[in-house]
């Protein structure tokens, strides 16, 4: 089998008082697609930031790449280059459409992306809009940019806080469609937090369900969704779950 | 109401005569202050970064001297350079030839440098602050160091880092009590349009007076007018 891109041991993670996450393992293998379920204040944004090393474990390890991170470690920039995060709400610079899609690019050195940036404008469907200013797009538009982004760096890994929250049905597929090849032609690995069910069970391979911080269940989608081992899980899946 | 248009004619005049006297104070008065303001943005910018942007111990004492260098009175810093300067002050013993002198517009530029840079630390750490935190995550996400990620913010905050220019030039293009005590206001060395009103003032040449009054508000005016041109560019950009 192979080896996970990420492993996450005894990890924690605690704001003041208040811990919002407290794992005792979690495996994400390379090329799989992941959906992470659970209700608001689950700790599913945290495990996101933590997994883009936004963040320190407060305890416990994160293993990416073979290398481990604990809370006083910092990892090499190479490293935290391969992963990048599509937030819920589309966070874009002040400047043009084609400019917000170069800046990671930007930020790598690398100056002859020209190509690379009109394919992922072409992939998103917004290459008419590539000199428009950013900041007059539409929410759904907006998101696309952040998507083409995140995309046009090629990451090993791509994360999704929720991106198709509050989006009208064809953004969100147009969003799913450009992830879902994403994952086929680079094997990219996607972790996505969602709060629409419908949607994990499209794109995931693998359901991880989180309550109050806490790893209820991970398991295929399929099992998931059908025999859960944990009851809250079933309730959950049942819409039963009052939170 | 006569003086002032005798005043306006008296400005007219001066400027389309091209006045040599008039040029040489103008000028001056633009050097001291364009080399202050620059002086005071290579301090400022970076120090309201780190303001806005770093968590240390001593960010608030940092913040509240800031704040407390934003509302100083021009008049008690020039008396501090004065007496820094002053023969028998710390500085003025030292015999570093980089050193400003009093009475020299080095010593002008280091007054009005102490004035403005707070002013300039105080609007920019406000400007930055003032960025989304969800944008500066973002940022980071996407793989930034921190110096491009404070780069990246600074240009995002570019409308306020523009105010923070216009409000450090405005502190110092009218300021006379500092550059009086430290310039001395000599004739075609430390002479500029503010203490040149002061003294026609002082000898009732009211016309001159209010002619230099006019030529400074214009000055400001034209200087600012440049600025917020550049602040609508980066509107527009």
């Amino acid at each position: 089998m192979t080896a996970p891109l990420y492993h996450l041991g005894n990890l924690t993670r605690v704001y003041g008082v208040r811990c919002v996450l407290e794992v005792d393992a979690l495996d994400i293998y390379p090329g799989e697609v992941v959906a992470i379920v659970g209700p608001s204040g689950a700790g599913k944004s945290t495990l996101l930031r933590l997994l883009n090393f936004l963040e320190p474990p407060t305890s416990g390890t994160l293993r990416f790449c073979e290398q481990e991170f604990g809370p006083q470690d910092t990892p090499p920039l190479d490293l935290r280059r391969r992963v990048t995060t599509v937030f819920q709400r589309p966070q874009l610079l002040n400047r043009s459409v084609y400019a917000n899609v170069r800046y990671g690019l930007q930020l790598r050195g690398e100056r002859n992306g020209r190509a690379q940036i009109e394919t992922m404008l072409r992939e998103v469907g917004l290459e008419a809009l590539a000199e428009q200013p950013a900041r007059t797009l539409s929410g759904g538009e907006a998101q696309r940019v952040a998507l083409a982004r995140a995309m046009a760096l090629q990451p090993d890994v791509l994360l999704l806080d929720e991106p198709t929250a509050n989006l009208d049905p064809c953004n969100v597929g147009l969003i799913e469609a450009s992830v879902q090849r994403l994952n086929h032609t680079h094997h990219t690995t996607l972790v996505l937090v969602t709060h629409n069910l419908f949607q994990a069970r499209r794109l995931a391979q693998r359901v991880v369900l989180l309550l109050e911080g806490r790893v209820i269940e991970a398991a295929d989608t399929e099992t998931f969704f059908t025999a859960p081992r944990d009851p809250r899980a079933a309730a959950f899946v049942r819409g039963e779950m009052i939170y | 109401m006569n003086l002032i248009i005798r005043g306006l004619m008296e400005a007219l005049r001066l400027i389309f005569s091209f006045d040599p006297a008039l040029a040489e104070i103008v000028s001056l008065s633009l050097y001291v202050t364009g080399v202050a303001l620059l002086f005071s943005a290579l301090i400022g910018i970076p120090l309201g970064v780190l303001l806005g942007l770093t968590r240390f111990p001593g960010r608030r004492l940092l913040m509240a001297l800031v704040y407390t260098g934003m509302g100083f009175p021009p008049v008690v810093i020039g008396l501090f350079v004065y007496l820094l300067l002053s023969r028998s002050g710390p500085l003025g013993q030292l015999d570093w030839s980089w050193l400003p002198r009093l009475f020299t517009p080095s010593a002008m530029i280091l007054a009005q440098t102490i004035i403005a840079f707070p002013v300039v630390a105080g609007f920019t750490m406000v400007a930055v602050m003032s960025i989304d935190p969800a944008l500066r995550q973002q940022i980071s996400a996407l793989g930034a160091t921190p110096w491009q990620a404070a780069a990246t913010i600074l240009s995002e905050a570019r409308m306020g880092l523009i105010v923070s220019l216009i409000a450090g030039f405005g502190s110092i293009i009218s300021e006379v009590g500092a550059v009086m005590l430290v310039g001395g206001n000599i004739e075609h060395r430390t002479r500029v349009l503010t203490t040149a009103i002061v003294l026609e003032t002082r000898k009732g040449a009211f016309d001159l007076a209010i002619a230099l009054g006019i030529i400074l508000l214009g000055l400001a005016f034209l200087a600012n007018l440049a600025m917020l041109r550049l602040q609508g560019k980066t509107v527009d950009a």
